[in-house]
């Protein structure tokens, strides 16, 4: 097990957000009502209709939703790279009105850069925003051991596998220390085993670090796995069905899948496909 | 890429090389005597070799290998860097790309060489036409690739770096370039190819030194053997230069080799 000091994640500086209308609630991440249109010709398509939800400080929500439902359109919503038509969101308490730069990204893609060795994609961000290079290097390779590839730092991407492709995007998402941590189906181009063995770790690490993460998925059990909330969406124009709590130990071994309870949650949330016979 | 092993390069592969070459030349030796092949046609190649000495040795060849050589880099760099330039505006700026796109597009269906007579009309028989020859030729090869290259990336990156809070410019310098680099060196792989048809050909057409002019010249004389002699040279020349580019390339982007796909590296040799 490695040794985690790679400094608190909870967003710097951070006390009450300011003018958020949700009192005290420490809220890293609020969509309001959130709508968002695509001009496509002469047809407007509705990708999100009146999407509400939050995640609170240090909480894992996942989404899932049929294909199309407009999950990753929230999340480019949410990083501020799309204007949302109607509704607003919030990272911290502040409107987002742009890219930020106290949000970490990991896509479904590992999306590293092949000229880059493994520690220089780790250092992106830092040389994106021309952070401090001597103390983010460090951080860099802390991050690196934590995600288990120090041994890798040297490499070039196309050397790695594409599980450990997907951790050294993790450790790069999280080296500028951000407020939140959105992926977007990180895992879906894994294969079944690689998958569980990253949940595993995708877990440790949420709990070291205890960053407000919201993770988006095709797979339930994976979203049940994961998070202490499921955010159930319908098909197109996506709304929210369902937000589900997962009352189950913050700690999970893998063998709590076959369990009941997590059987139970789900049934519950595949209950809301079950017509449309979508997913996993 | 095929997954065969690649041939090494040992004392059995080269000796069997140079026996293979030695046939070959001592088949054409053979042929040209024994079917009486007159040498204003073929020459033997006894009697090209021997050019190509006397050629060297009385120091003419020298001379005119110097003048081509720096008419084609001179092309070549002239044509390259403003194919990267325009390829750059182009693929970066709206309006650059709205309204000079459509003249590319024509200029490329062109057979270039096609200009080359004019050229050499407008800018007369010195080094100067040879250079504009040289440099309109290969400029197209360059810009098409430049700009190929700097669109063939994936929007996803583009958002990783803007959801960092990067700039235009830092989404195209660390971004867009380096993806686009394997494209623009194999756009100067073949550019530098051009560059050399570019040269030679006006040449050809109206010099009054380099290689193209002394070849067109022995033609004249029907110094066949001379002709060949310069064949060689040549083909020297674009060697070189070829290999140049390739370490080039090979130093440039070091994170890839391409699949073998666009330059013209010969196979299994490494
Ligand atoms: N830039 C765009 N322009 C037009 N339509 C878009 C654009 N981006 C997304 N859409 C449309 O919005 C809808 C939602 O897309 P989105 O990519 O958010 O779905 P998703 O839930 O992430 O799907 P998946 O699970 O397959 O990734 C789709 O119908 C898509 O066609
Ligand atoms: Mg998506």
């Amino acid at each position: 097990m490695p040794v985690a000091n790679v400094g608190d994640l909870a967003p710097p500086g951070q006390g009450t957000g300011q003018g958020t209308g949700q009192g005290i609630s420490p809220s890293a991440i609020t969509v309001n009502a959130v709508t968002k249109r695509f001009r496509v010709g002469n047809d407007a398509i509705t990708a999100l209709e009146e999407v509400s939800l939050d995640v609170r400080r240090g909480e894992f929500v996942a989404i899932v939703g049929p294909s199309g439902c407009g999950k990753s359109t929230l999340l480019k919503i949410l990083t501020g790279l799309f204007a949302p038509s109607a509704g607003d969101t919030r990272i911290g308490g502040t409107v987002t009105t742009g890219p930020r730069r106290d949000i970490g990204v990991v896509f479904q893609s590992p999306l590293l850069f092949p000229w880059r060795t493994v520690l220089e994609n780790v250092m992106l961000p830092a040389d994106v925003q021309k952070l401090n290079r001597a103390t983010h290097l460090t951080r860099a390779k802390e991050l690196l051991d934590l995600v288990g590839l120090t041994d890798f730092k040297d490499r070039y991407p196309k050397e790695l596998s594409g599980g450990m492709q997907q951790r050294v995007a993790i450790a790069r998402a999280l080296l500028h220390q951000p407020a939140i941590l959105l992926m977007d189906e990180p895992f879906g181009a894994l294969d079944a085993m690689t998958r569980e063995r990253m949940n595993v770790e995708l877990q440790r690490l949420w709990r070291i670090h205890n960053t407000s993460i919201l993770f988006i998925t095709h797979s339930i059990p994976e979203a049940v796995f994961l998070a202490s909330r499921v955010v159930v969406m319908t098909p197109r124009p996506g709304r929210v069905a369902e937000i589900l709590d997962i009352n189950l130990p913050a700690k999970r071994p893998l063998e709590l899948m076959n369990s009941p309870e997590f059987g139970a949650y789900v049934a519950r949330i595949r209950s809301h496909f079950g017509s449309v016979g979508v997913i996993d | 890429m095929s997954d065969k092993p690649p041939i090494h390069t040992s004392l059995k592969t080269l000796s069997i090389s140079i026996l293979l070459f030695v046939l070959l030349i001592g088949l054409w030796e053979f042929a040209v005597r024994y079917l009486q092949v007159p040498a204003f046609i073929v020459p033997a190649p006894s009697s090209m070799f021997r050019a190509l000495y006397q050629g060297i040795a009385s120091g003419l060849y020298v001379e005119h290998v110097g003048v081509t050589l720096i008419e084609i880099l001179a092309g070549f760099a002239i044509g390259s860097s403003l194919g990267l330039l325009l390829g750059v505006g182009i693929a970066t700026n709206r309006y650059m790309a709205y309204f000079l796109y459509p003249y590319v597009v024509v200029f490329q269906s062109l057979p270039k060489v096609a200009i080359a007579p004019l050229i050499v009309l407008w800018f007369g028989l010195g080094i100067t036409s040879k250079i504009v020859a040289g440099a309109l030729i290969c400029f197209f090869a360059v810009m098409v690739n430049t700009i190929a290259g700097l669109r063939a990336v994936e929007q996803d990156r583009v958002d990783l770096i803007r959801s960092l809070g990067g700039s235009d410019f830092q989404v195209f310098w660390m971004l867009r370039l380096p993806s686009a680099m394997p494209f623009i060196m194999a756009g100067l792989e073949i550019a530098l190819t051009f560059a050399m048809i570019g040269v030679i050909v006006a040449e050809f057409l109206g010099a009054e030194r380099g290689l193209g002019m002394l070849m067109q010249s022995m033609n004249f004389s029907m110094d066949v053997a001379g002709s060949f002699s310069i064949l060689v040279v040549l083909a020297a020349l674009g060697l070189v230069l070829n290999r140049i580019i390739i370490f080039a390339r090979h130093r440039l982007i070091y994170w890839e080799q391409p699949a073998g796909a666009r330059g013209s590296e010969p196979p299994d040799t490494h």
